[in-house]
């Protein structure tokens, strides 16, 4: 089966970049996430499956403190990346997101051209010396993501005059241009045709070979097709974590198999 | 028959056949409702209206055309040899309506009867001083052709409001019978209701567009009127302004116009960063609990009549200023550059002041309406509060934000009561902002107020401006309203 062909592919030992320990986060009153503990290896693609309203996509938002601009929400617990803790008081959130990226689920480039989407992040940073150096980090980005042929042309046309599966490809180009440790993708082909869903999961394939990539997605058939690893969430509870081909053909926890095979979820 | 009278007995008889209509129906079922094609209620609506709206209707119509049609034919009975040097033909006729209603009064008071009035004529009697004993004074002593045609007036206008009381009284039954006798339980009472419905709704919409229309055409005749007497090349192309009642008034609008435009853009150079920064920490910076007062306190500044704001203008911050910019050594800068109260500055910061709330209201929805997911892509990418604001969430929301400031510059054009308090009534093209300038809107209030003859360019002028200031602001509106429209179907 693909998937343990992938499990097959995956490098033995591998660095932890991401190591989260008791984490528990709270929406007001509501305890979303209940005592979470994940490693995430480097240069692996971590899938997060579960049904709706599991707490999946408020986990992943948690590894950038992207809860933070929402009020009521609470994190709780320990995240470490690189054995650095992400909440601590001397991270500034800003200079961790520009480590950790993140793609959405719904395409958003910015109403500006091509061109300009794509050096967002460099122009926020200073990650180029000169006007040709920002042309090439745009242009790599571009060919990272797999459009760079179908935007060559037109770099100064607007980002949002793309098709949904060319908007999602800008936007994941977009996040790579920052240079990024870690990308967290927030179920990232939910508003794509299936064409285009699979050109960004041979794009997220290509890009673990530089990144640590961590998906959050609804479809088991492509958390197989493109995870080496996978956490499966219930009701807020990290019920399984382990490798993808293990999870799929011989889970350990009843939920696990229920939900795998459709009987719950 | 009083009018008040007639109208309450059309009410009376449609009250009466909503019930009878209503019971009617209920006997067509066999009392049972569910034997009926729509609600009780509905066939007694049904008689209700068919015996109102057209006699309304016709009352309506019949009031406002009946004195123009009686005025037509009593002006033509008099001769133009008695209408005097200097008068005309619609001053006599308001000497007419007087004699007329006089004579009216004269009867319901007891002075006199109905067929003493109808004999009445100049060679016996002393009309001036009968009318003046019951409290009509007369500026006149009535000529013979003046009583005949107000004896005329009155005749015809009893005949006509005789006759319309009957034909609203019939139309009123008629309808009323119509309806009640088609009352019956298959017939579609609701439908025809809805139908009623939708034709108020249809005038009542189609009443706001016409009064627009009417509004227009009033000013466009009148400033036809006015280039009749007065050039137009003076008028648009003219360097002054000062009007006078001698007959060579200087009446060019660009004075008026510069004036205007340059308190706009005080105004405006006032409100929209002040504006524009609130919207900007109230959307994307203030907590929740911030947001719920401090939107209302700013919402608060928009519901001050502009009066208030003039008075602010002239009382606090004019002295204010020529305290900052005059009064020699006792001023704070120690200089001599302003001397009253009113100026451009003045009025162009109250003015700004008033407009906060406009700028701030209509961008604080136009940030709102940019799409969450620009924000988290942004952030995500590790950028700022600020940086996104500036970068992302400006731009998309920039056309949205011009059209605010549009909006607000038309508003700031039309503006009248604190320039008029504020800004002074000298007309001049001047850069000095200490120096006080007058606006368009200004103008026309003084040129209408007080003692005026609408017949001379110096009163019809304001006409014109009127139309000009009319045409103006609504290009500014269009214009804004198209791109604001243009940026919301963006995010649809």
């Amino acid at each position: 089966m693909n998937q343990m062909t992938s499990v097959e592919k995956n490098v033995n030992t591998q660095d932890i970049k991401i190591s989260a320990s008791g984490v528990q986060v709270y929406y007001g009153d509501t305890h979303a996430i209940k005592d979470v503990d994940v490693e995430i290896e480097d240069k692996t693609v971590t899938a997060f499956i579960g049904p709706s309203g599991c707490g999946k996509s408020t986990f992943l938002r948690c590894l950038n403190r992207m809860n933070d601009t929402i009020d009521v929400c609470r994190v709780e617990g320990t995240i470490l990346l690189d054995n650095e803790d992400i909440y601590d008081r001397k991270v500034d959130p800003v200079q961790l997101r520009a480590k950790v990226g993140m793609v959405f689920q719904k395409p958003n480039p910015f109403p500006k051209s091509i061109y300009d989407n794509v050096a967002y992040g460099p122009r926020i940073h200073g990650l180029f010396k000169n006007k040709a150096d920002l042309d090439n980090i745009v242009e790599s980005a571009l060919r990272r993501a797999a459009i760079w042929n179908e935007v060559k042309d037109r770099l100064n046309a607007p980002g949002t005059g793309l098709s949904g599966g060319q908007q999602q490809r800008l936007c994941i180009a977009r996040a790579v241009a920052t240079e990024p440790e870690v990308l967290l993708m927030d179920e990232p082909c939910s508003a794509l045709d299936p064409i285009a869903t699979a050109q960004v999961e041979e794009l997220i394939d290509e890009l673990r070979t530089n990144y640590s990539v961590v998906i959050v997605t609804h479809s088991m058939q492509q958390a197989a097709r493109v995870s080496q690893k996978t956490a499966f969430f219930h009701l807020g509870n990290l019920v399984e974590f382990g490798e993808t081909g293990q999870i799929f053909t011989n889970p350990e926890d009843p939920r696990t198999e229920s939900y795998i095979t459709g009987r719950i979820g | 028959m009083p009018v008040l009278w007639l109208f309450l007995i059309i009410v009376a008889l449609s009250a009466f056949g909503f019930i009878a209509g209503r019971a009617r129906a209920y006997q067509s079922a066999g009392g049972d409702v569910r034997n009926l094609h729509s609600l009780p209620g509905y066939y007694g609506y049904n008689v209700a209206l068919t015996a109102l709206v057209p006699a309304l209707a016709v009352l309506a119509v019949w009031l406002l055309a009946q004195p123009m049609l009686i005025e037509n034919s009593v002006s033509k009975m008099i001769p133009d040899e008695i209408i005097a040097e200097g008068s005309n033909r619609s001053l006599v006729m308001s000497d007419v309506r007087r004699v007329a209603n006089g004579l009216d009064l004269a009867v319901s008071s007891g002075a006199m009867t109905n067929d003493e009035v109808n004999a009445l004529s100049t060679d016996t009697s002393d009309i001036r001083a009968t009318l003046g004993s019951i409290g009509v004074a007369l500026g006149s002593d009535v000529s013979p052709e003046v009583l005949a045609a107000a004896q005329s007036y009155r005749s015809k206008s009893y005949t006509g409001t005789l006759v319309m009381t009957v034909v609203v009284l019939l139309l009123a039954i008629g309808g009323l019978a119509l309806a009640y006798t088609r009352t019956h339980k298959d017939f579609r009472a609701r439908n025809v209701v809805e139908r009623g419905v939708l034709g108020l709704l249809i005038i009542a919409a189609s009443l706001a567009i016409l009064t627009t229309i009417g509004i227009v055409l009033s000013m466009l005749f009148e400033t036809m009127n006015f280039f009749r007497l007065h050039p137009w090349t003076d008028f648009f192309f003219g360097g002054t302004w000062s009007p006078n009642f001698r007959g060579d008034s200087d009446l060019s609008i660009l004075p008026l116009l510069w004036g205007t435009l340059y308190i706009s853009f005080i105004a405006l150079l006032v409100a929209v960063p002040i504006g524009l920064f609130a919207a900007i920490y109230l959307s994307e910076y203030a907590s929740n609990a911030v947001r719920s007062i401090a939107k209302p306190l700013l919402e608060i500044l928009a519901g001050i009549p502009t009066i208030v704001y003039g008075l602010f203008a002239l009382l606090t911050v004019g002295p204010m200023l020529v305290n900052v910019f005059g009064r020699g050594d006792q001023g704070l800068l120690g200089v001599e550059w302003m001397s009253g109260a009113t100026s451009v500055l003045t009025a162009g910061v109250v003015m700004g002041i008033m407009l906060i709330p406009f700028v701030s209201s209509l961008s604080d929805d136009i940030i709102n309406s940019v799409p969450q997911a620009m924000r988290d892509g942004s952030l995500g990418l590790g950028a700022t509060k600020s940086e996104t604001v500036r970068q992302v969430i400006m731009p998309a929301a920039l056309p949205g934000i011009v059209g605010a400031i549009l909006l607000a510059a038309s508003r700031a054009i039309g503006e009248t009561m604190i320039v008029v308090m504020g800004a002074g009534a000298i007309a001049k093209f001047s850069l000095n902002p200490l120096e006080s300038m007058t606006t368009i809107t200004t103008r026309i209030v003084s040129q209408l107020t007080g003692d005026t003859d609408f017949a001379s360019p110096e009163t019809l002028v304001a006409f014109a401006l009127g139309l000009t200031l009319f045409v103006l602001t609504l290009g500014l509106n269009i214009l804004a309203l198209y791109i604001v429209r243009k940026y919301r179907e963006q995010y649809e």
